[in-house]
């Protein structure tokens, strides 16, 4: 991403580029998409068959995809923003400043995008980057099986050599969004004679591809978000292949460091407001203090937890910047993120009692807190169990024996 | 400010980690069992002193370094690694009191403090518990002067202390004083506690000040006391983050060396689980301790909640970390040939210094309105 990068830029055209930024986003963010994210359609997810909820998410997708800001450091010769760091984190800060939505939430920009810049050719990068800012393409990722969950690296689902192309067979699971996604990109199982990390690669397939079908699971939250994914003799070609053929398993390693850091930050639609606000909202005060000291104890203790975990995502920010390379720390990010929303939903069904059991109903907004609490259960299985990851760190941060 | 050191942080933490090696844990095991009255290393102390350490928040006018309380953090966490005792905390902050709030001969005493390491010891506390905000020492106006009497209790550093800020109730609400301790009715008894170190427990009987003592002025002590429970605390989170670090590299050490059933016991998952958790929550209480100093010296205004959320976090990580460090050590942490014991002991006792878990969590709630 480098070649974008040009002499630094001096204060002056930070400050140029910062009213720049202020202007364009006051023009192209409808009101509406300053509001926090409440369900699924207020996002758009961009593919062969996106659809826009209302002419407002339209409009500020458009606007950034034309700037190419939905990929702000992404090199401008494939339609990226083709941003320094320091500009990207301007347009950051001000989109935060004003509430505005991401204009789209995609896996292609946060996961395939970054592995086809590492380890992608250049056809490749040509091929799918345009149409991944544009939101062209959605993408789901293939990874887990039935038998292959923690143990990832023992994955079965096989790509057969035939000529120019591969045969895929077998199953993937949790594949998110695989319904609405276009296409997949995939750890498969090239040779099967050797130790089991090696003989995997990372492909792309076709969804649309005959052979492949896809099921809904349901979870305990009553939403499907996931999906099996099934492969009976789908023909791939091989030019689909990321990085080396058997050598999947580097590209995929690299892929779940972005995945880890990127879960431990995620947003979730109230991640804004304090605990407490909801904790004083539903038990009152009494003498200016919560009225149940119990859960005014845990409730601090966890407001405390999460302001620390912020400021330990700051600080890491910037010992990277200062050159200290993440490594295994994104395990611990990981780790922590995911522990400290399970924590937070256990607390808000402690501090919101009747309400936040509601599995229905507009009054209780269909259950949202209670359906969430389900969902957050799954933080610390998905993309690495919390056990994985205190193995990691175990290893390679503490340096541990096997 | 950032959470990454500044060259000049980080030299300052490079000569600290070189003086704080002459003061390994073995020299608090000497001064316990020499029984030193002293329960610190004069000498060291002097060697800090020359190192400029005692002013080291104080402006460059008043003889000091004006490196901020950032730069004195970094060496409260040096000091935790190998729980050197010394006046340095209480010297800290007294010295950044006076500057603050001083009178211009009250401010005098900056350059003794800057230049010999004078120390004022901080008598705040009354009773078990540190509640600064009330006080049931009576200050009693007799036209120019006030009459001091009642007990404070759990001052650090009394022994070795030239004077007092003393708070106290007088008929203008609380009020703070600098007093000398040749001040007559003033006395004080040595307490030793579990970190080796001494505490005192300071009485005050019908001690007659001139109102120029004051710190501040009348009926404004409360003010004065919170700057101390900010930056106190925010300073001895980091001494606690040094006590849990050096705890931590020890155990997993340890984990490492010690063999069962022919095995590194730092292969069983069991202990390396606890030990990666612990990681994660040491992580975090470093960031609370770092965040807290450079917030009061930005003068954030969420900086009183971020000092008390700081203290809160590194009293129960120094905690577990302390306490894994005595199991996983196994026996042999139980005896007081092995050094865990010591940062176990000093943990529990700088965690009660000015405001304990309890005092802090309530401190932070009441901050946020609830």
């Amino acid at each position: 991403m480098s070649e974008t990068l040009t002499s630094s830029p001096t204060e002056t055209s930070l400050d140029d580029f910062r009213a720049e930024v202020k202007t364009f986003l006051a023009a192209n963010c409808p009101e509406s998409m300053r509001q926090p994210i409440l369900e699924e359609s207020d996002t758009y997810f961009g593919g062969r068959n996106g659809t826009f909820k209302d002419a407002d998410q339209e409009k500020w997708f458009n606007a950034m995809a034309a700037r190419g800001w939905t990929t702000p450091e992404w090199p401008k010769k494939y339609g990226g923003g083709g941003l320094s760091k320091a500009e990207a984190k301007i347009l950051k800060q001000e989109m935060r400043a004003l509430g505005c939505r991401p204009p789209i939430l995609s896996f292609g920009i946060w996961m395939l995008g970054p592995a086809l810049l590492q380890f992608g050719t250049e056809e490749q990068r040509e091929q799918y980057l345009p149409d991944i800012i544009q939101g062209k393409i959605r993408w789901c990722q293939g990874y887990s099986e039935p038998g292959a969950g923690s143990d990832l690296a023992s994955l079965q689902t096989l790509a057969l050599s035939s000529g120019d192309e591969y045969v895929v067979t077998g199953q993937k699971v949790w594949t998110s969004y695989a319904d609405k996604a276009d296409m997949i990109f995939a750890l498969v199982r090239t040779d099967g004679s050797g130790k089991k990390q090696i003989g995997i690669t990372f492909l792309l397939i076709d969804m649309e591809a005959e052979g492949v079908s896809t099921r809904p699971i349901k979870l305990i939250s009553g939403k499907s978000p996931f999906c099996e994914t099934f492969f009976d003799n789908v023909r791939v070609p091989k030019a689909n292949v990321v990085g080396q053929e058997n050598a999947g398993w580097t590209v995929a390693k690299y892929l779940l460091t972005h995945e880890r850091s990127a879960i431990s930050g995620a947003v979730d639609g109230d991640m804004m407001t304090p605990l407490s606000y909801y904790a004083k909202k539903s038990v009152g005060l009494t003498d200016g203090k919560l009225s149940d000291g119990l859960l005014r104890a845990q409730v601090a203790a966890w407001e405390i937890d999460g302001a620390g975990f912020k400021f330990t995502l700051d600080r890491i920010n910037e010992e990277m910047k200062a050159g200290q390379a993440i490594g295994a720390r994104s395990s611990f990010m990981k780790y922590y993120g995911s522990e400290l929303n399970k924590r937070k939903y256990e607390l808000r069904l402690d501090c919101q009692g009747r309400d936040a059991l509601a599995w229905d109903g507009a009054e209780h907004n269909g259950g949202k807190i209670a359906r969430q609490f389900c969902r957050t259960k799954g933080n610390s299985i998905e993309g690495g169990t919390s056990e994985i990851q205190l193995n990691i760190i175990s290893k390679h941060i503490l340096g541990l024996p096997s | 400010m950032s959470y990454v050191l500044t060259e000049e942080q980080q030299f300052l933490k490079d000569s600290a980690k070189d003086l704080f090696k002459k003061a390994p844990v073995s020299m608090i095991r000497d001064l316990r069992d020499g029984d030193d009255e002293q329960g610190y290393s004069t000498e060291l102390w002097q060697q800090m002193v020359e190192m400029g350490y005692p002013g080291i928040v104080v402006s460059e006018a008043s003889g000091g370094m004006d490196f901020g309380l950032r730069a004195l953090g970094v060496l409260m966490e040096e000091s935790g690694r190998s729980l050197s005792a010394s006046p340095l905390l209480t010297v800290g902050v007294s010295a950044a009191i006076i500057e603050k709030y001083g009178s211009t001969d009250q401010k005098a005493h900056l350059a003794t403090i800057c230049e010999q390491g004078t120390v004022v010891a901080l008598a705040l506390q009354e009773g078990n518990f540190y509640k600064p905000e009330h006080s049931d020492i009576v200050a009693k106006k007799e036209g120019d002067t006030y009459m001091l009497s009642g007990v404070k209790d759990m001052v650090a550093d009394a022994h070795a202390a030239s004077s007092f800020i003393v708070t106290a109730n007088s008929e203008e609400g609380v009020t703070a004083f600098l007093i000398g301790k040749e001040a007559v009715g003033l006395s004080m008894d040595k307490e030793f506690m579990m970190d080796s170190r001494y505490y005192s427990k300071l009485k005050l009987e019908n001690v007659s000040v001139p109102s120029s003592s004051i710190l501040g002025s009348a009926g404004k002590g409360k003010k004065v006391a919170n700057d101390v429970t900010n930056m106190a605390n925010a300073l001895i989170a980091n001494e606690l983050v040094g006590v849990m670090s050096e705890a931590f590299d020890r155990t997993v050490a340890y984990l490492k060396e010690r063999r069962q059933f022919e095995k590194e016991i730092g292969s069983f998952q069991a202990l390396q689980h606890r030990a990666a958790d612990l990681y994660g929550e040491i992580e975090i209480a470093r960031s609370l301790a770092i965040k807290a100093l450079d917030a009061l010296d930005e003068e954030d205004f969420m900086a009183p909640a971020i000092c008390s959320m700081a203290k809160a976090k590194c009293v129960k990580v120094s905690q577990l970390a302390t306490n894994e460090g005595v199991q996983m050590f196994g026996g042999i942490g139980m005896t007081d040939d092995e050094e865990i014991g010591f940062f176990m002991k000093r943990a529990r006792v700088a965690s009660q210094q000015y405001g304990g878990y309890a005092y802090h969590v309530d401190r932070f709630a009441t901050m946020n309105g609830y």
